[in-house]
């Protein structure tokens, strides 16, 4: 694990190195964005999505306070130049998957070069794929022209294995949380899966998940548990967490749960989604596949149900933790079917919290946590 | 001295502390004071001198409580548990347990047999709960504990839009520069407050009978418009600020204690 924490300095250093020797950084903010095709051009994807508190008030100068923290703290970063990967990035992608960041990005197009992916909002309906395959070739000339590299179709087949090597491997530590021990705490999952979207050699990154699901399997098999015996399995969802946002994560942990699986962006969402390899028009497979990511942005979003019932299942999760940001309208408007199908469908209990990255409310929710847990116990 | 052990329930509300004290399965002493800025040294004076073998805290400083107590077996459980057993015990027959509280309003459902089923609580903003009622209260300069019976001479019905505590009181304060008579206002503000209370209830599928605890229950007026909207008739304990001091001091004693707490175990 401690391998994981350290891995954001090291991964500021290779982009240093990267850059240096005339690559480039892509800065890119959600699980849309198409990394491989960022990398088969020749650029670092780096997440840069703001999870910390701090440069709120910064943001908001600018953007109203009545806006989601993510969108507001991503935004903060940019203005105040506090977050060295902005600050290392040569240049932004960004996607119109909620009104809040699209219309963010148009400002902080001010600050960085970027490139506007437009998203269709329904995965399935006819134009929606042809649309999106353009929207990928337009990415591609623009990649092209930052870099000064083209595109080969070999190489972006090679970065699709990796990326899904990669996802194999994640999907595969997820895994072990199916177990009646759980090997590892939910806030180590989100600091694992959190290195994936800042490491500058996926290959590298590889061989840790592979040393840790090695370690893992020794835990597994010595019998070691995150968690006392019996505490309520949950299943984690809604809005993208990470360090910095992880409080309602930690209350959870701390209040004697056991995160047994995080569905959201920053979890598995989109983790067990593979890209068809060695296809001769890889950018039609990368199109398919990333239209297919459960986010609340797309309507309808019944795909986001099918992966949440796959978990509940297969994880035997005793609880759902819905969480919504302050004025996510999709994701809040969505809990209700989501406590709806959670309730009703799997007779399980739900909890739905709407709250910031501000700790003004933690003892309130730690009340509702705790009430809840003590409810499934 | 009997041999019989004693059981201190406590419950640390963000504007009042209560305790009870069972001795066996009697209930031998309460008590409650205001919970200040200093709450712990409140709580050792209400502790001062007795003897319990056990403490079950619960309310808003329960974690700071079992924190600070040495030598003495503390456990803590939320609020929510704490009103529904305590609920349960005072009406064996009740379904939803509404608390109005200081800060929180919670709305908990029990199954037939008196778990928990389902429970809603407000957020982070105090909008309809014990807080706004007061500051309404010192805003149109009626001494709290008068607030209600003051509404209830009103004599029409007005609507207070603003649910934000400090966009009511800017609400009611051009009410009165429109001439608006205070008791009406004060009829509003109460409506205000039931209102959300109502959706909560409506939420969590409200069953009767319902029992009103929580520090509100003691307003009249909160009491009168809630069975006037939910057209049925509550039940409000004698002291319906001590239900969750009880069911702190039941959870405590035999049987619901290898249930132990969550929250006194360090991270
Ligand atoms: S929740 Fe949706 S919009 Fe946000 S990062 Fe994930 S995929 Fe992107
Ligand atoms: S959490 Fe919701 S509002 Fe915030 S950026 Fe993501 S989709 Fe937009």
């Amino acid at each position: 694990m401690k391998e994981f924490e350290r891995a954001g300095e090291r991964s500021l250093l290779s982009l240093v190195e990267h850059k240096e020797a005339g690559g480039k950084v892509a800065g890119v903010y959600c699980l849309f964005a198409p990394t491989e095709l960022v990398r088969a051009a020749g650029a670092i994807p780096v997440s840069l999505c703001g999870k910390k508190e701090a440069p709120i008030s910064a943001a908001e100068k600018t953007l109203p306070p009545n806006l989601c923290p993510l969108i507001k703290s991503s935004y903060g970063y940019a203005v105040t130049d506090t977050c060295p990967y902005f600050g290392a990035s040569d240049f932004i992608l960004g996607e119109t998957t909620c009104d809040g960041k699209k219309k963010m990005f148009e400002l902080m197009g001010r600050i960085k070069p970027l490139h506007l992916m437009h998203l269709p909002f329904d995965a399935d309906g006819g134009q929606a794929l042809a649309f999106w395959v353009q929207e990928m070739i337009r990415l591609k000339g623009f990649l092209e022209e930052q870099t000064g590299r083209s595109v080969e179709v070999r190489e972006l087949n090679r970065q699709i294995k990796l990326q899904n090597e990669v996802r194999k491997l994640l999907w595969q530590i997820s895994r072990f949380s199916r177990a009646e021990t759980v090997p590892l705490s939910g806030l180590d999952m989100m600091t694992v899966m959190e290195t994936k979207s800042s490491c500058s050699d996926l290959e590298a990154y590889a061989v840790l998940l592979r040393q840790l699901i090695k370690e893992l399997e020794e835990r597994c098999a010595a019998g070691v548990a995150v968690h006392r015996r019996g505490a309520p399995r949950i299943l984690f969802t809604g809005c993208p967490v990470g360090t910095g946002s992880e409080k309602v994560l930690q209350l959870i942990e701390e209040c004697g749960g056991v995160i047994v699986s995080m569905e959201n962006c920053t979890g598995i969402k989109g983790q067990d989604l593979l890209v068809e390899e060695d296809t001769a028009d890889p950018l039609q497979a990368l199109a398919r596949r990333y239209l297919r990511i459960p986010c609340s942005c797309m309507t309808p979003n019944e795909e986001r149900l099918n992966l949440i019932r796959g978990l509940v299942e297969d994880y035997r999760v005793q609880g759902v933790v819905d969480l919504t940001w302050q004025c996510c309208h999709t994701y809040n408007v969505e809990s209700f079917v989501v406590r709806e199908f959670i309730e009703t469908r799997h007779g399980l209990p739900s909890l739905h919290i709407e709250t910031d990255y501000s700790s003004s409310d933690t003892e309130q929710l730690r009340t509702r946590i705790e009430a809840f847990l003590e409810l499934i116990a | 001295m009997s041999g019989l052990e004693s059981v201190a329930g406590i419950d640390i509300g963000s504007r009042s502390i209560e305790l009870v004290v069972f001795e066996g399965t009697r209930q031998i002493r309460q008590m409650k004071v205001p919970t200040t800025y200093d709450p712990l040294a409140q709580c050792e004076k209400l502790l001062d001198g007795m003897r319990v073998g056990r403490v079950v805290a619960t309310g808003y400083g329960r974690k700071l409580f079992i924190e600070s107590l040495r030598g003495i077996e503390v456990s803590a459980i939320t609020e929510i548990q704490a009103y529904a057993l305590g609920a349960r015990y005072l009406f064996p027959e009740v379904r939803t347990v509404l608390d109005i509280g200081g800060q929180d309003t919670k709305v908990i459902l029990l199954a037939p047999h008196g778990r928990v089923a389902k429970f809603e609580m407000n957020d982070r903003c105090a909008a309809g709960t014990g807080k706004f009622l007061e500051f309404m209260a010192t805003a149109l300069q009626i001494p709290l504990e008068a607030f209600g019976e003051f509404a209830l001479r009103s004599d029409k019905r007005i609507q207070i839009n603003s649910m934000c505590t400090v966009f009511a009181e800017s609400e009611a304060t051009s009410l009165m520069a429109r001439g608006e008579r205070a008791e009406n206002i004060a009829m509003g503000l109460h409506l205000a407050i039931v209102q959300r209370t109502v959706g909560m209830l409506r939420r969590v599928g409200m069953e009767p009978p319902l029992v009103f605890a929580g520090g509100v229950a003691h307003n009249p007026c909160a009491g009168k418009v809630l069975e006037e909207q939910l057209n049925i008739s509550l039940i409000i304990p004698d002291h319906p600020d001590m239900v969750g001091a009880i069911g702190a001091a039941l959870h405590g004693m035999a049987g619901a204690k290898e249930r132990g707490t969550r929250c006194d175990r360090k991270s």
